[in-house]
This record gives structure tokens, sequence and C-alpha cells, in this order.
């Protein structure tokens, strides 16, 4: 059976939907296409022991107010604006809030560090902002005559003279270095910089000592979603309820949203897509595809080697895309007692990794194929801020853990994912000594799961390794930018896009405007 | 012997056939082909020359790099590799092929041989082992590199049909030019493939390496009956410049080995635009071939040309109504066969294209220590220069 659609969008994944609506907004009739029995991708939540968790994205920073502003994305907050608590084992946590920080139950902070944290919180927010319009349109090529492109070139060149001197220079030297070096410069506690330094690296192969660690910095301060800069929020229902808005909004503006729908082959005639494959044998047919899969799933597998150059297939096997994250959600059946730590205090964002020290062992095990023995954690509560999540007392507990590589030396295996629970929660004793107690039950997702569960090949939080090599105009490759393929009426339009991961649109949103404005 | 085999020693190859060559070199003029030490002349590059043209002449290719390409994916990974269509070259066949990079520059050119549905074997000048391993990902095919594996040797001349059917190999007359075919010589394994770079009646001979001498030895044992040489590079590209053949790094150069960026050439730039199959489907650089095609891009074309006089214009530059300079002679030879002064060309467009008329190049001849300079007219020429009908009469005349 064949049905015949302008656009089809391969994943319904956040970007996916994102850029479905905008299609079916300019009159397009689209269908989405999502191998699993939901959409959403890594921004959902799931049924877990009874109770609703984040599976994998649990923290709102950049949905881009464009985004909300043309879909009309209404996202309910549970609690904005959430602080940042560096974890210690005596319960000396310190707080970050904006460019804020301080010392909780008689930890000390200098002036002079407090000072130096506000420069460099001040310089990566002031430097982000340079930078967030490149986040909204295509990343411009140096050289294809392309008027909006020299016009964006143009414009970011002025508003690099227009940061001052001072600035200017300052972002020139600290674009591509590592965030460890940069905070050292300025701070002298090490709980502080280890802190800061790890809240660069999240989701990304990089640890503080990596070089182009401040760019990943300033890539999280680019959004603004709530008109804070950077500010982290908990959104009520869980992540998964913006997506399931995008999904509402989808329907609404008429788009075909089919789950269970996996795309085994594009379909490519004489340079043209000419649809998609399921895997049942169903054709279905479109003028244009824009693949939210990640650009190896989407131009090795579903497109094939046979359709396209050598050198091209060649670097897209190259792309950086083994995730080192892994999740683990747990269902508690109390709040665990943290040392030092109120119940007010547990709707912030906890973070375990004491000094820059503690990062790199963490990520070394992580080099040769091992995962972390103490791994660094990302925590958040979200029950506490959101009671409609859980019910009879329960809590949801979910932690980003780094680093376990997606290549396992050892496999990954019911039992290597049992160890990466244990190590997990033997670091999170050393805080909360009654966690074990608490839980009723527990999800590990090592970055293999995360790969298999959403269909995502290196189970990489940002599909496509967040550095400047892959980035801008390069992002995913070379000769795969600006949302455009080889192949004549193939986009993509998935976090391998411009700018990137997280849970923004953006890339939905801009391969979307840029299928429509190459509509003959 | 000379300094060129004490370095033998210290890494340089040999060939199997090497030992038959040391012993046939009086004049030690040797150089480097793919890590193999080859013959440039033996005895005197005009005896070899002429052996070429009217008897049998032997030259060492056993340094070509030789891949085999077996699988089955192997069509449609051959199809994808190089520009003409594959599926067109019938088992037993073999054909002159070129490739290029994603942006349609060529890489390398060389000839396949097709022994199956499924098996190929790619005969170059440049390593392409790189290039091939990338051009696998997708594909369910083995790449076997035979470079060292196979002596080969290319056997050109007149009288070439008739020392093969002196050896034994029953039937060779019959094989048509690009035909392939394994005959069994002494128990072994001779493929007999009737190709060639003289443009010439001629054949490759191709043996695994410790029969090479035997089929060596088996065809010098015939040289009372019939003139027979081993000839050096020198001789082959006089011949080669007669039969209009390119000679890379000489008419071309890979684009893998090009350090500026605008020196890639498109095979249309090359002369080579009649390799380029647009309705096969898919192939390496096809889309950017299409672009240059359709935006006019080319900039440069390969032209053959008669030249007024006798002196060899090689590398003289080339004026459009002797003043403008549009390009150079990339190979250029006064031709004894053909008494005529002969040379191809890199012209930059429209010039050799479009505008044929008041082409003249600037021959620059060395007289005892005394330049001459000459403006020579040039006359836009059809290649191969040398042509003759023994190279593709089938069966061979004996002579």
């Amino acid at each position: 059976m064949t049905k015949k659609y302008d656009s089809i969008v391969i994943g319904g994944g956040h970007n996916g939907l994102v850029c479905a609506a905008y299609l079916a907004k300019a009159g397009q009739k689209v269908i989405v296409l999502e191998a699993n029995e939901k959409v959403g991708g890594m921004a959902i939540t799931s049924e877990l022991g009874g109770v609703k968790v984040p599976t994998v994205a649990h923290i709102a920073r950049a949905v881009h107010p464009k985004v909300i502003k043309d879909l009309g994305l209404n996202i309910e907050i549970a609690k904005a604006n959430i602080p940042m608590i560096a974890l210690n084992t005596d319960g000396q946590h310190l707080k970050f809030k904006g460019d804020q920080v301080s010392g909780m139950n008689g930890a000390i902070v200098s002036a002079e560090d407090i000072k130096g944290y506000k420069s460099v919180h001040r310089n990566l927010q002031r430097f982000a902002k340079f930078l967030s319009p490149m986040m909204e349109a295509k990343a411009p090529k140096l050289k294809n005559r392309d008027r909006e492109d020299t016009w964006n070139l143009i414009k970011l060149g002025v508003k690099l003279r227009l940061l001052g001197k001072q600035d200017m220079q300052e972002f020139l030297r600290i674009a591509l270095l590592n965030i460890g070096d940069l905070l050292e410069d300025n701070i002298d506690n090490k709980q502080l910089i280890g802190a800061a330094a790890m809240d660069a690296c999240w989701g990304t192969h990089l640890a503080p000592r990596s070089p182009g660690s401040v760019l990943t910095a300033m890539y999280r301060e680019t959004g603004d979603m709530k008109g804070t800069r950077g500010a982290a929020h908990i959104v009520k229902g869980g992540m998964g309820n913006i997506t399931d808005k995008l999904l509402k909004i989808c329907t609404d503006l008429g788009v075909n949203v089919q789950t269970n729908a996996k795309v085994s082959k594009i379909v490519v005639e004489d340079d043209c897509v000419k649809g998609v494959e399921l895997d049942g044998g169903e054709i279905i047919t479109a003028e244009n595809i824009s693949s939210n899969a990640d650009p190896r799933r989407t131009m090795l597998d579903m497109v094939g080697a046979e359709h396209l150059d050598i050198n091209f297939t060649r670097r897209i096997n190259n792309i950086r895309d083994k995730g080192d994250t892994a999740k683990v959600n747990l269902v508690l059946d109390r709040l665990p007692s943290f040392k030092g730590l109120s119940e007010e205090d547990l709707k912030a964002r906890l973070l375990v990794c004491p000094d820059i020290l503690y990062a790199e062992h963490a990520f070394n095990h992580c080099k040769y194929g091992e995962m972390a023995a103490k791994p660094a954690l990302e925590i958040t509560i979200p029950s506490v801020s959101d009671s409609s999540l859980v019910n009879d007392g329960k809590h949801v507990m979910s932690i980003v853990a780094q680093y376990a590589p997606y290549k396992l030396k050892a496999g990954w295996s019911e039992d290597t994912r049992n160890q990466l629970f244990e190590n997990v929660i033997k670091v999170l004793e050393q805080y909360a000594p009654d966690i074990r107690e608490c839980i009723d039950v527990s999800e590990t997702l090592s970055p293999a799961d995360i790969a298999k569960r959403f269909n995502n090949s290196g189970g990489h939080w940002h599909h496509v390794e967040m550095q400047v090599d892959q980035m801008l105009m390069n992002r995913p490759i070379h000769g795969a930018a600006q949302y455009n393929t080889p192949i004549e009426g193939l986009y993509l339009c998935g976090a391998g896009a411009h700018p990137g991961g997280n849970v923004t649109g953006v890339p939905g949103m801009n391969a979307a405007k840029r299928i429509l404005s190459q509509k003959k | 012997m000379s300094i060129a085999i004490e370095r033998s020693k210290l890494g340089i190859k040999e060939t199997p056939f090497f030992p038959r060559l040391k012993e046939l070199s009086t004049t030690a003029h040797w150089e480097h082909w793919g890590g193999y030490l080859s013959p440039s002349e033996l005895e005197s590059l005009e005896l070899e020359y002429f052996a070429i043209r009217s008897n049998a002449t032997v030259f060492d290719i056993s340094p070509m790099c030789k891949y085999r390409i077996q699988g089955p994916d192997a069509e449609k990974f051959m199809n994808r590799l190089i520009t003409r269509d594959v599926r067109k070259v019938k088992s037993g066949r073999v054909s002159y092929v070129v490739w290029c990079n994603d942006e349609g520059h060529l890489l390398d050119d060389g000839t396949i041989f097709r022994f199956g549905d499924d098996d190929f074997r790619l005969c170059c000048q440049e390593r392409q082992w790189d290039w091939l391993i990338s051009a696998k990902l997708g594909f369910d095919v083995q790449i076997t590199e035979e470079t060292d594996e196979i002596a080969a040797i290319q056997f050109q001349g007149p009288t070439t049909c008739w020392f093969l059917k002196q050896l034994g190999l029953e039937g060779v007359e019959n094989l048509k030019t690009f035909d392939l075919k394994y005959f069994d010589w002494n128990g072994n394994q001779l493929l007999v493939s009737r190709t060639g770079f003289t443009g010439d009646l001629g054949y490759e001979l191709w043996i695994e390496n410790k029969k090479a001498l035997d089929l060596w030895d088996a065809l010098f044992a015939l040289k009372d009956e019939r003139h027979i040489r081993a000839i050096g590079s020198g001789a082959l590209n006089l011949a080669r410049i007669e039969a209009g053949f390119l000679a890379p790094h000489v008419d071309f150069l890979s684009a893998d080995h090009v350090i500026r960026s605008t020196r890639g050439r498109t095979p249309f730039e090359i002369g080579l635009g009649w390799q380029v199959d647009f309705n096969k489907g898919q192939f390496n650089g096809r889309r950017a071939l299409l672009k240059s095609q359709k935006d006019k891009t080319d900039r440069y074309c390969f032209v053959g040309f008669e030249i007024d006089g006798n002196k060899p214009a090689d590398h003289s530059l080339i004026y459009y109504k002797k003043k403008q300079e549009i390009g150079h002679f990339t190979s250029a030879m006064w031709s004894p066969t053909l008494k005529m002064n002969i040379g191809m060309a890199l012209l930059k467009l429209p010039y050799g294209d479009s505008v044929q008329e008041e082409l003249w190049t600037e021959i620059y001849t060395e007289k005892e220590l005394k330049y001459d300079v000459t403006m020579a007219k040039l006359k836009v020429t059809d290649r191969p220069f040398f042509r003759n009908k023994r190279r593709t009469a089938t069966p061979p005349a004996d002579f």
C-alpha cells in the first residue's frame, strides 16, 4: 500500500515533532513515523513501579522561546530555576544559583572565589548570548554564496567586535580551552571547581581537562526558555509532558503520527528521496523526508552506502557518537536522608563530583572501555517538586551517571548493568546512607540500553558528540550541513544537526525552515 | 653493479623477473616503481622502441598494483567505485576504467579484469588499498591485495601471438582485444589478456611468482626463431604516446597527491569524459561531475596535436595567436614510426575545444649550450596517433 505525503518525519523525538509541526503549519501534509510505541524519544516520562519517571532527560533548560511561541507550546513548570548543590560527604555542601555560590552547613567559600566564580559565570553567559543567534539559523557556510549565510557571518563578526576589545579577546582565548583551566585560573576552592567543571561535561565524551569543555559549557548557557539564561527547570509531569504537548500540537495541525512504525529503508531513486519502507514492507511516499534519527543510522542504515560517495560514508562512519552517560532511575518508598539537606534542598539539582581529579579518574576508566568505579552523578528528585508523578508517599530519583562507555570492554549484560547500579549506589550512600533501604524499584540504562531503546546509534545524548569539529557548518559532518544531505529531499532534523543536542527543538525548527525555503 | 642495485638490499624490492633483467641490463638505468626496481632502459632505448613496433617485447609490470574484489556485492561495489557501467563488462573481459573522489576529481586510471559474476581484479598505478577499504563500508565484498603475489609482463609487438602459440596456448589466437583467458601451461595457470599500453598487438601475461622465471625462459628460448627483447619504461613511454594513452604523474595527477586544491581534474578535463556514464546510477563523484557539467565549471581540456617541424615539444608552452599563454604539452615526441611530431597537451578552455585555430607552441632546443627558440604551429589531431590493424586483427598474423 502506498500513501502520498508532502513530508515524512522519521522519528518522533521532540525535534521530529517540532519539525513536523512547523511543516504542517506551513500547509504541508505530514506523517511522523516513530519506531517505539510512544513518541518523545529521549524526552519521555515512563511508568516504573507504578510511578512516573523521566526515563532519560530530566531537566529542561533550553526549549527555544521561538519554538514555544510559534507552536503555542505551553510548558508547565513544577519548579523553575532550580539551584545546584554540590554534595560533600561531611554535609558541607556548596549551593549554586545563577552566578551566586554559597557554602552550606559551615562550608567556607572565600570572597575571592565568590568573585572569581561570578566573573567566569558572567563571561560564559555573555559569550553564550553572543553565540545564541547562531543557533536560530542554519550554520553559515563560508563559501556557498548564500546571502543569508553571508549576512549571518557579517552580523556575527560585528557582534564579536561589539563585545569590546577585552571581551572579544577573552572569548577567543577561552572558546577552545578546557573548563578545568578556566576555573582554576579564577578560583581556588577545589570543591567549587570540581562541581562547576563537571557541570560542563554532562552528556559528552569530555572531562574537565578535555579541550572544548568550555564550548559545551557555553552551549548549555545558550538556552533561556523562561527568561533566565542557563537556568534549569523541573517540568510538571516530567519531560514527557513537553513531547506529549508537541504530539497534541502536531495532531491538531493534522499531522498523522504513527507509532510502532519502524523505518527500515529510505527509498532513493535517481538521487532523490521517493519515500520510506517500513519494517513490515509498507511503502510510504513523500516529496521530502526529514530524519530525526541520528546521522549514522539515517545515512548508513536507512539510505545505504550504495547511494553515497565514499569519503562521505567514511566521514559518517567516523562520527564520534558513542555515549558515555548512563541513567539510573529509582522509585523510592520514602525520601532518603541526605546529610545536611532539608526537603526543600532536594528540589535542587544535586551533584556528586568532589573535585576535578574525581571526574578525571572516572573518565580514565571510560577511555579504556571500563565503567567508572566512582561515577560522577547529577541527581534530581522531581517528585519533591511535582507530586503528580507519584502516589502513596513514593518518590522518584533520577540519576545521570558518568562515565560508562557505550562500548564496554566486558560487554553490557545483566551482570555489568548490576555492577553499574552498584557503583552508583555505593557513591550515593556516602551522601545519603539510607538510600538502599528506600529503593522500591530501580532501572539502569547503560548507553547501549539507551541506544537500543531509542534507536540512537551510540546512545549519545546529543546524537553526535558536541565538539568544535562536529559543530556549526561541520555538524554532523562536512557534506551534510545546513540540514541537507547529498540525497535531494532528504534532511536531517535531529540533535545530530546544528546546533545540537539537549531538549531545544531548534534543529527541528531550523530543518523545517530549510525544507520550506528549498521547496520549489 | 650500480648504486641502485646496492640499494635493493636496503629495502627496494626485486620483482620475480629481476634476475633476468639484471643479466640483460647493460646500461644500469633503473628507476623505482611502487617500491620495486624497474628498468628505464636495458640496452638501448632506440632498439627497444623499434622492437615494440616490429618484433616482440617484454616489459616487467609486476610492480603494478593488483587488487582482487570478490563477493556477492562485487559488481555493485565496482559499479559505485568507477565511472563506467561495470554491468556491461562481461565475464572474461577487461575494461579500461577511471575513478574519482567525491569532488569528481580523478584518483587514478587502470583496468578491471572480470573473472566471474562476483570476481574482479583491479590493476592500477597508485596504491588504492585505503580507498578500497573506505569504499567497502556497507558492501559484502572481500578485498585482497595481490600486488606482491602475481608476476606479470607486458608482451607487446607484432609477433607476440606467434610466441604464445609456440608456448602451446591453444586458441590464444582467438582472443579479441580486451579478452582474458586462463591457459593451462606446463601444469600452471597462466592468465593471458589481450591488453597493453602500446597501441600495438600485444598481451599481458600473469602468473604466480614462483613460475615467473619459467615463463620468461620459455619465451626467450624462442629467440633464435623470432627476435624478442626485454625493454625499459623509456621505450614503452614512446609507444604509449603514439598510442595516445595518458600516464599518471605525467598527463594527470591523482587528486590524492595534489596539494593545491585547484589541481584536481575531472575526467572531462583530461579527455576521459567518454568514461563517465551518468545513466548507470550512483557512482563516486557522480553528483560533483553532474554539477560541473551543468554549471560548466570545467576549466581545462586535454588535446592531441600534430606539431609543425621535427623538434620534440615536451613541456613546451602553448600560445594563442603566439601571445596568450593557454597551456602546455604534458607528453610530446617526434614519432619515428609515424614520421610525425606529436604531443598531448592540457589547455585552458575554450582553447583546444571551441577555439582550435591560431594555436602555437614555443619550443626551446638546446644546441651545444645555445638555445634556439621556434614557434611551431599546432593542429588538433584525433588520438591514437598510431593506428594499426594488427592491434585488433583476430586471429593475428604470424609475420
